[in-house]
């Protein structure tokens, strides 16, 4: 299958993007390079086109029932205009996807998902459908989003328009605010561990928005920012990326995002009973942080090992631009899994020394 | 993209310079752009033999890590261990700063490369 284009494709190319197919997108590795757009989203601006993502809208007057059988998180305690993050599962516990709901009102709900995900979602949520009085609806083709990120998003993106930024709190919404003549939804949301936000357009007029935000932000150090740091950031400030630290074989609790999983949810949900039955029964492994205390740069698939016991493997590793340290996610053995525990990284079949450390990597 | 003459070059973009019956042995221009920022270098040990097509270094960018191999069978004899402290060096001048210095041991071997002006073409139609 050919790959897509998301509506900023020609503006990538004319920047000059390192154009790679990602999920099934064409979309911009880099620009000017990975780490200097890094350092620009930690220490000014930078704006990632995340037109791939998915967006499925939920309507009816049982969403709300609806998707708190769906989700593990509680959407009961969420107000109008919040966002809050969830999971999917599968009835094992295994994860359909990590995602964003935004709470338009009881009645109205988005969710935001993972590009590759979407049609193995939106099929998910019309298998489970059951008898509840909704509308699903896969809206993802007429939603372009761009995500502007770092601590000089809100000013930037105040010059764009009349409404208060400073009035959109963490995690809520705002819906038809004017962006440069362009009506957009904005979250302050982000997969960076930065403040800033995520403006959501329509696809034909998404275009629009991204040129006045770069032409406005440049004086501010506002650099596009390609697909490359956005994982290098998401991943410093302990970010999940499905497929890595929680996928269909691994569960949110292995993942250390139990925080998202109300086992105490007054109402049942899919996997539930498995995500119960495997806290209570304690996990056998869990996603750990660890530093590389040799010479190596650990990467997603290396082995983990404790003398010459295989215990696990890394889902994430770098060089990490912030902190100038080689450090990893992996997910091992739960007893091994103690700060200052020291194991070896297989890198390149030979065992490298690495010691177990907190996995906020970031510290604000 | 930067292509120096009077070196011989390999479809992985390595390239090798003769120096008597040794040889230096690098990085092309366009490996280095590819790579991006490059922020390890792991290299062999002196002595160390290999064969042609052995994989005797790796270079990591943040985002990857790439194998670099061997052009021709040879043992090692020099190592430029400043990419060790300083790995930008290859993404600042990837012809100047060799990776490794070896013995070659069979020359015909070098028949088998692409000279500067093939490399060029190569790299035209492949990339």
């Amino acid at each position: 299958m050919v790959a897509k284009k998301t509506p900023l494709y020609d503006e990538h190319v004319k920047l000059g993007g390192k154009i790679v197919d990602y999920a099934g997108w064409f979309l911009p590795v880099q620009y000017e390079g990975l780490v200097k757009e890094h350092e620009a989203v930690r220490n000014e601006a930078g704006m990632f086109d995340v037109s791939h993502m998915g967006e499925i809208m939920v309507k009816g007057k049982d969403a709300f029932r609806y998707l708190q059988y769906l989700l593990t998180n509680d959407l009961s305690k969420l107000v109008d205009n919040q966002v809050i993050y969830t999971f999917m599962c599968y009835p094992d516990g295994g994860v359909v996807d990590d995602l964003l709901v935004y709470k338009y009102n009881e009645e109205e709900y988005l969710l935001v998902v993972n590009a590759a995900n979407i049609d193995k979602d939106f099929k998910w949520m019309i298998d489970n459908k059951k008898n509840f009085s909704i509308i699903i609806e896969n809206v993802s083709d007429q939603i372009g989003e761009v995500a502007i990120q770092g601590p000089k998003a809100e000013k930037i993106l105040q010059e764009l328009t009349d409404f208060d930024l400073s009035s959109i709190k963490f995690f809520h919404l705002k819906r038809d605010v004017d962006i440069a003549g362009i009506n957009c939804m904005i979250s302050r949301t982000g997969y960076t561990g930065e403040d800033g936000f995520e403006v959501y357009a329509s696809s034909d007029e998404i275009v629009t928005v991204w040129k006045k935000v770069l032409e406005v932000g440049k004086k501010d150090g506002l650099k596009p920012a390609g697909l490359g740091c956005r994982d290098t950031l998401r991943f410093e400030a302990s970010l999940p990326l499905y497929g890595h630290e929680i996928s269909r074989e691994v569960t949110p609790l292995e993942g250390g995002f139990k925080f998202f999983v109300k086992l105490d949810k007054e109402s049942d949900f899919i996997g539930k009973q498995a995500l119960t039955n495997q806290w209570k029964n304690g996990l056998t492994r869990k996603l750990a942080g660890f530093e590389i205390i040799g010479r190596g740069i650990p990467r997603e698939g290396y082995e983990i090992y404790k003398g010459d016991k295989k215990i696990g493997y890394v889902t994430t590793g770098y060089m990490s631009p912030t902190l100038k340290k080689n450090i990893g996610n992996a997910l091992i053995d739960v007893n091994e899994t103690e700060l200052g525990n020291e194991v070896d990284v297989m890198i390149r079949n030979k065992p490298v020394k690495a010691k177990i450390i907190s996995k906020r990597f970031l510290k604000k | 993209m930067k292509v120096a003459k009077d070196l011989y070059y390999t479809n992985d973009h390595e390239w090798l310079k003769v120096d008597g019956d040794e040889a230096y042995i690098g990085l092309s221009d366009f490996a280095q752009d590819s790579l991006g920022d490059i922020v390890y270098v792991e290299l062999p040990e002196v002595d160390d033999e290999f064969d042609k097509d052995d994989a005797f270094s790796a270079v990591e960018s943040v985002k990857a890590a790439s194998d670099v191999f061997m052009p021709v069978d040879g043992k090692i004899t020099e190592i430029n261990e400043d990419l060790l402290d300083s790995p930008e060096l290859l993404n600042e001048d990837s012809y100047e700063n060799w990776i490794i210095k070896i013995e070659i041991s069979d020359k015909s071997q070098l028949d088998d490369l692409m000279s500067s002006d093939e490399y060029e073409k190569f790299l035209d139609e492949e990339v």
